[in-house]
């Protein structure tokens, strides 16, 4: 599913991307129908960041919301890119692994509820370190067992984007939405210009960051499966169509047998063109 | 990260909680609730310190126009005096809905 | 603290296996055997470094794109083999440098490498395959998710060469805009930022850590000791849930994950309201 930005919807649409993580959760929802789980007054705050003087953010840049999403039980889970960079801490990540546990008792119980993950997060927060690391292992646990169930769809709008470990969260979801402002990749341009040098990749090239790590590549490559508009009734109508289609037959990730022939069949003399990889990518394997 | 607290002589009863922003770098959240009695108590957390005159210079201007019996925890990431009385403002404006 | 050596993998595999080489048909870089462990027949899985990778950017014992999709299949071919059948163990050796840094890997979606990798391990524990990561080395960041972190049960030496850890010092640093002796000092009084085994066995993930006089070359006796805890650990994994809740229930896990717990009593008691 893909639209195209121009014309008079362009000026007439409502920015997604603008939303906070609050804004954003609640704009998935069915109206009215959506609650705030653990929110900033509950105060379940990291206990390590203000040993190290940073201020805590009351919701640990988390947002959970429980409701229905074209009429049937969902629960929405927001990051908010603002707070420390959507970063994953004990608590935020805490709270989205046990959200997903939750639902995927309910669907057991045999109440069908989805999950949507929002992801604007650079990965582990490096000031929690291994209880980050660990709460993404977690995490990705909760995924594979909530999927067998109920789909689990992954939302990148921007303009974090989804990197890090977080990245590989995304890549067991069901579904992956993305706009053409979001990027999704393991490694951000200056991680791999940090370690391996600008001739292999120069953060300060945009227009290589969006050809690589880009939403439009990424759903050129039939690595996401839908590209919407930054227009919040475009991306709340996505999330609505997928969570009605349900568990697909097999996940992206079930499937390496596909993806490995595709990667035996590249050459590696040289990096590849992101427009001329879109080629090589899809038209090999199977 | 530097704690700091005021109190201020309140008399209206305030019915509705309020929560806005988020602690990103040079803004703040501040969570605005009902308090009992007729003081308001400010807590401050701020990752820039030393600067409580500032705070206070604020919050003593915005409390020459409201009187809300409340308890307001800010949270502070180094926003500037010009965005924190931005969100005391929206925070009152959302527990008056 | 202690630099990636890339030989500790090889040399547990080989313990363990008597060889030290890939199946026919994979890339060197990951080694895969099956050999006896106690009364089951366990596979054996691990990556190692290979300086004449065909991707550039794996060639001092990166994992990458190969590395995540052979893993996947290995561990897949013991689910598919043992669907009607006894559930054999499954280890992963563990002495990983990092994933991979590169353009490629990023063009071609090293994030669904990684993701195939660590779905089929997985998969593995919910079919009921007690999946073992023994830790000889180093454990970092985007590898360790992709190849051991979906473990029912973790085991590390307690040795200054292991570390387990979301970035390397150097970079943490220099990402937190703080100099290294400062993170030091922070990962003093704040165990979850530490490079020492020792602290991140405070966090209660770890299901042991194993005393071993020289990693880098064990005795005989030292073999036999790890595999029968090695054996231990399975026979646990057998007698437990499936999923990862036992990182939560540990004791040490109620001592330093106490936030954690808070978050999942209070999300469930609000859950179940209205």
């Amino acid at each position: 599913m893909s639209n195209n930005g121009h014309g008079a919807s362009f000026i007439n649409r409502q920015s997604f991307i603008e939303l906070d993580a609050r804004e954003r959760a609640t704009a998935l929802f069915d109206p009215g129908t959506s609650r705030e789980l653990l929110g900033p007054f509950d105060r379940v705050e990291s206990p390590w960041l203000p040993m190290q003087g940073i201020t805590p953010q009351a919701d640990d840049g988390c947002v959970v919301m429980k409701g229905k999403i074209a009429g049937q039980a969902a629960v929405v889970v927001a990051l908010e890119g603002a707070f420390q960079g959507g970063s994953m801490g004990e608590v935020s990540g805490e709270k989205m692994t046990a959200a997903l546990d939750l639902a995927c008792a309910d669907n057991e119980q045999g109440i069908p509820t989805s999950a949507v993950i929002l992801l604007e997060t650079g990965g582990v927060r490096l000031q929690e370190a291994n209880l980050g690391l660990a709460a993404i292992a977690e995490l990705m646990a909760s995924i594979l067992a909530l999927r067998k169930h109920a789909p689990v769809i992954c939302l990148m709008a921007g303009t974090v984007g989804c990197f890090g470990g977080m990245s590989l969260a995304a890549g067991l979801a069901s579904y992956i939405v993305m706009t053409r402002e979001a990027r999704l990749g393991m490694n951000g341009p200056e991680v791999i210009e940090q370690e391996n040098g600008v001739e292999e990749f120069d953060s300060s090239d945009r227009a290589l960051v969006w050809a690589i790590h880009g939403g439009e590549q990424r759903y050129a490559t039939g690595l996401a499966d839908a590209l919407v508009n930054d227009d919040t009734p475009q991306v709340a109508d996505a999330i609505r169509s997928f969570v009605s289609k349900g568990v697909p037959p097999v996940h992206r990730s079930s499937q390496g047998v596909l993806y490995r022939n595709r990667i035996d069949a590249l050459h590696t003399s040289q990096q590849w063109d992101p427009k001329e990889f879109r080629a090589l990518w899809t038209t090999t394997g199977s | 990260m530097e704690q700091i607290e005021f109190n201020y002589p309140a008399k209206r009863k305030v019915l509705e909680r309020a929560h806005v922003g988020v602690v990103g770098s040079g803004d703040l959240e501040i969570l605005l609730e009902p308090a009992e009695g007729e003081v308001a108590h400010v807590f401050i957390r701020t990752s820039v310190d030393g600067f409580r005159d500032t705070w206070k210079a604020v919050l003593d201007r915005f409390f020459t126009k409201y009187d809300g019996a409340v308890r307001i925890q800010i949270n502070d990431a180094g926003a500037t005096p010009g965005s924190v009385q931005l969100r005391l403002e929206q925070a009152v404006e959302v527990s008056e809905r | 603290m202690s630099e990636y050596s890339g030989v500790r993998g090889t040399v547990w595999f080989r313990a363990f296996t008597g060889h030290a080489s890939p199946m026919i048909g994979d890339p060197k870089s990951v080694l895969t055997r099956d050999a006896p462990l106690g009364s089951d027949h366990a596979r054996f899985l691990c990556v190692v470094p290979d300086p004449y990778a065909r991707f550039p950017c794996v060639r001092h014992g990166e994992v990458g794109l190969e590395e995540g999709y052979t893993l996947a299949a290995r561990v897949r071919e013991v689910i598919e083999h043992d669907k009607n059948t006894i559930k054999r163990p499954i280890i992963a050796i563990v002495d990983v440098k990092s994933q991979a840094y590169g353009r490629r890997e990023e063009t071609a979606a090293i994030f669904l490498a990684a993701a195939a990798a660590a779905d089929a391990y997985g998969s593995a524990r919910l079919a009921g395959h007690p999946v073992i990561a023994l830790v000889v080395g180093h454990a970092l960041s985007g590898a360790f998710l992709t190849h051991g972190y979906q473990a029912n049960r973790i085991l590390a030496f307690d040795d200054d060469g292991v570390m387990i850890h979301a970035m390397h010092k150097e970079a943490a640093a220099r990402v937190t805009r703080r100099s290294v002796d400062e993170l030091d000092k922070l990962a003093k009084q704040i165990a979850p930022m530490s490079y020492d085994i020792r602290d991140y066995a405070k966090l209660g993930l770890l299901y042991k850590l194993l005393r071993v006089e020289n990693p880098e070359e064990p005795s005989q006796q030292e073999i036999r000791s790890v595999q029968g805890e090695l054996v231990g650990a399975i026979a646990d994994a057998r007698t437990s849930p499936v999923d990862l809740r036992n990182r939560l229930e540990s004791k040490e896990a109620r001592e330093m994950r106490k936030a954690s717990i808070l978050v999942r009593t209070k999300l469930e008691a609000q859950w179940l309201e209205n």
